[in-house]
């Protein structure tokens, strides 16, 4: 594991909404060049710690640390020069074209300064054939797609002021076929090859071993493992986490998981 | 993509869904010739019009042979009445057309008004209350200060139920539009009940200005009502730039804005400040005016698209050409009689507000 300082870092952070604790206690820090998947059954805390990290949420105690500095000290504004966040649902009830929302990544620079980052952004999402589509026409795949190049637009105007930012993506595939999953995991991890942390939360536990060097998974609000595909895939994690059984193959030294039945 | 998948793209029947966008100048250059030529129409037609042969010389101009008794007659009228009136009708067009758009950006709803979700029977009731509290304390020697006092209340009025509205319509940053209409009918119907009951017990002359005021007219045009209008409309022109690109990027959720760097509760408090301000001085002049902020900017993002920074300067030129237009046949149809401005506008915009449900159908109904 390299020992290059955290971009971004949760230091034992609780989150507890009344009665409840969604997060207990939980620390992780991503390095830049990281692709770091979230992976754990539904209402463990993936989402609610993802939110965490982007400011949304803050935590009932702890802290979340962005470049060194505390993230509650960052202005809005400032926020979104560093970190970027795709969330989970967009729903736009107005006629923008995918070209429209793709441009509104780069904020209030001059259109022609953006002009190229949202042609590349399009182009490498397969989106030029809609690009004078209007977003609520198009199915739900497509527009996770043009949301996802709004936020590769605002990351790389971000990082070309400052540097490495962190991207998160909150089940960036839900709605996507298989082709363009693929599509969206090989973008996320250029992006990290380039110096970015890629934070995803993801259901597909293939997706995530094919997508991360590193694999963190939640349970109850706690983080039950974190470490590299070998070590967090495997018979025991999954039948303990996700009371499921499983096969566990291995394709090229990275594990691959087959279902079975539930426990 | 190659340049075959990008052929058989393009060959795809998108008819209806691509949107080329006009350029902005050409928009504006229609926008503002329209607004010239509505106010030329409504100097022309009706009671005491003015001809066009006799406008430039009643306008000013040195014009050889004109008749003295009708050029003084013709001055009276063009300045001292029509042109406050048209004034006024233009600016509070452009306040209610503005004030519908920035709610349709601030609630995500294409559907909201503030007339139609109560925030205007809000700024009517505090207005209604004004006439009547005032006129009982302090009795007609006070009845000059309904000027400055009605945009006032009236404000204040509207101001208090576009909070509560939101409020109740948004929770953790989404706002449903099932809630936000059915709220905002609740609040007109307690607004509406507040009036009725003033209507109740008001004495024969406040219950003159009550209804006179209510049923929306721009009869009483002067100067210094157009005095009173334009502060609030010069603000609200040049609060546009502050407050589109955030609207726009509002479309996505809050919490998107948020991620993309707007500083999300600036936003709401600005536009609710502006949607309040424009309702109350448009309510303290006219009445309840509706469906002029429903139809001009739903009107406008069929041409030019949804983007705030073009949407909203749109929608006060046509907003104000609407208005102006309606004023104009209120004079005309039951000339010398005029028609309440309030009960026009809504005869013609309810049936253009079903027509836009229908056509959303599936936008609403989830």
């Amino acid at each position: 594991m390299t020992s290059a300082p955290a971009i971004i870092e949760a230091d034992a952070v609780c989150m507890k909404v009344r009665q409840a604790t969604l997060l207990d206690n939980v620390s992780v820090q991503l390095r830049g060049g990281e692709t770091v998947a979230i992976v754990g059954p539904n209402g463990a805390g993936k989402s609610t710690l993802l939110r965490l990290l982007s400011g949304d949420l803050r935590s009932t105690s702890g802290a979340v640390r962005l470049k060194g500095r505390d993230l509650t000290s960052y202005a809005s504004r400032e926020l979104a020069n560093h970190r970027v966040m795709l969330s989970q649902h967009v729903n736009v009830s107005f006629p923008f074209t995918v070209e429209e929302i793709v441009a509104m990544g780069a904020g209030d620079r001059p259109r022609n300064a953006a002009a190229s980052l949202v042609d590349a952004a399009i182009a490498e999402l397969d989106l030029a054939p809609f690009r004078h589509r209007e977003l609520p026409t198009l199915s739900g795949g497509e527009q996770q797609r043009a949301h996802f190049a709004r936020v590769l637009v605002q990351l790389a105007c971000g990082e070309a002021d400052h540097g490495p930012g962190v991207l998160l993506l909150d089940e960036p595939t839900s709605s996507l076929d298989l082709r363009h999953q693929i599509n969206l995991v090989e973008t996320a991890k250029r992006r990290a090859r380039s110096g970015t942390a890629v934070v995803a939360v993801l259901h597909d536990l293939n997706l995530a071993v094919r997508f991360a060097d590193r694999i963190i998974v939640l349970r109850k609000g706690m983080v039950a493992a974190d470490g590299n595909p070998t070590e967090t895939i495997t018979d025991k994690m999954i039948s303990e986490v996700f009371e499921v059984e499983t096969s566990i193959g291995s394709e090229g030294g990275q594990p691959y998981v087959l279902l079975q039945r539930m426990q | 993509m190659t340049t075959a998948e990008a052929k058989s793209a393009a060959s795809r029947p998108l008819a209806t869904s691509v949107s080329m966008r006009p350029a902005a100048f050409f928009v504006y250059a229609v926008l503002i010739a329209g607004v010239l030529a509505v106010a030329l129409l409504a100097t022309t037609v009706g009671a005491a019009g003015i001809p066009l042969p006799r406008l430039a010389a009643a306008l000013g101009f040195n014009i050889a042979n004109a008749d003295p008794a009708m050029l003084a007659r013709d001055e009276l009228v063009l300045w001292s009445i029509r042109i406050p009136r048209i004034a006024i009708a233009g600016m509070i067009g452009g306040l209610l057309a503005l004030s519908g758009a920035i709610m349709q950006g601030l609630f995500r709803n294409p559907l909201a008004d503030p007339a139609l979700v109560g925030v205007s029977s809000g700024g009517a009731f505090a207005a209604a209350s004004a006439i009547v509290i005032s006129d009982s304390a302090w009795g007609a020697s006070f009845r000059f200060m309904q000027l400055e006092l009605l945009p006032v209340a009236a404000f204040a009025g509207s101001l208090l139920t576009t909070t509560v509205l939101y409020k109740i319509a948004s929770r953790e940053g989404r706002t449903s539009v099932a809630i936000f209409l059915l709220a905002g009918l609740a609040i007109a119907a307690i607004a509406n009940a507040g009036i009725g009951l003033l209507v109740f017990v008001a004495d024969d002359r406040q219950l003159r200005d009550i209804t006179f005021w209510l049923l929306g007219s721009l009869s009483g045009a002067t100067w210094p009502k157009a005095g009173m209008v334009a502060p609030v409309a010069l603000l609200a022109l040049l609060a546009i730039p502050l407050i589109a690109r955030g609207l726009d990027v509002l479309v996505l959720g809050e919490a998107e804005a948020f991620h993309t760097g707007i500083d999300v509760q600036r936003l709401k408090k600005i536009s609710i400040v502006l949607i309040s301000a424009m309702t109350g001085v448009a309510v303290s002049i006219c009445g309840v005016v509706g469906f002029v902020g429903i139809v001009v900017p739903h009107l406008l993002r069929i041409v030019i698209g949804p983007g705030h920074r073009m949407l909203l300067p749109a929608s006060v030129c046509l907003g104000a050409i609407l208005l102006i237009l309606a004023d104009t046949i209120a004079r005309v149809l039951a000339a010398p009689a005029e028609v309440p401005i309030g009960i026009l506008t809504a005869a013609l915009g309810a049936p253009f507000f079903l027509f836009i449900l229908l056509r959303q159908r599936t936008l609403i109904g989830s």
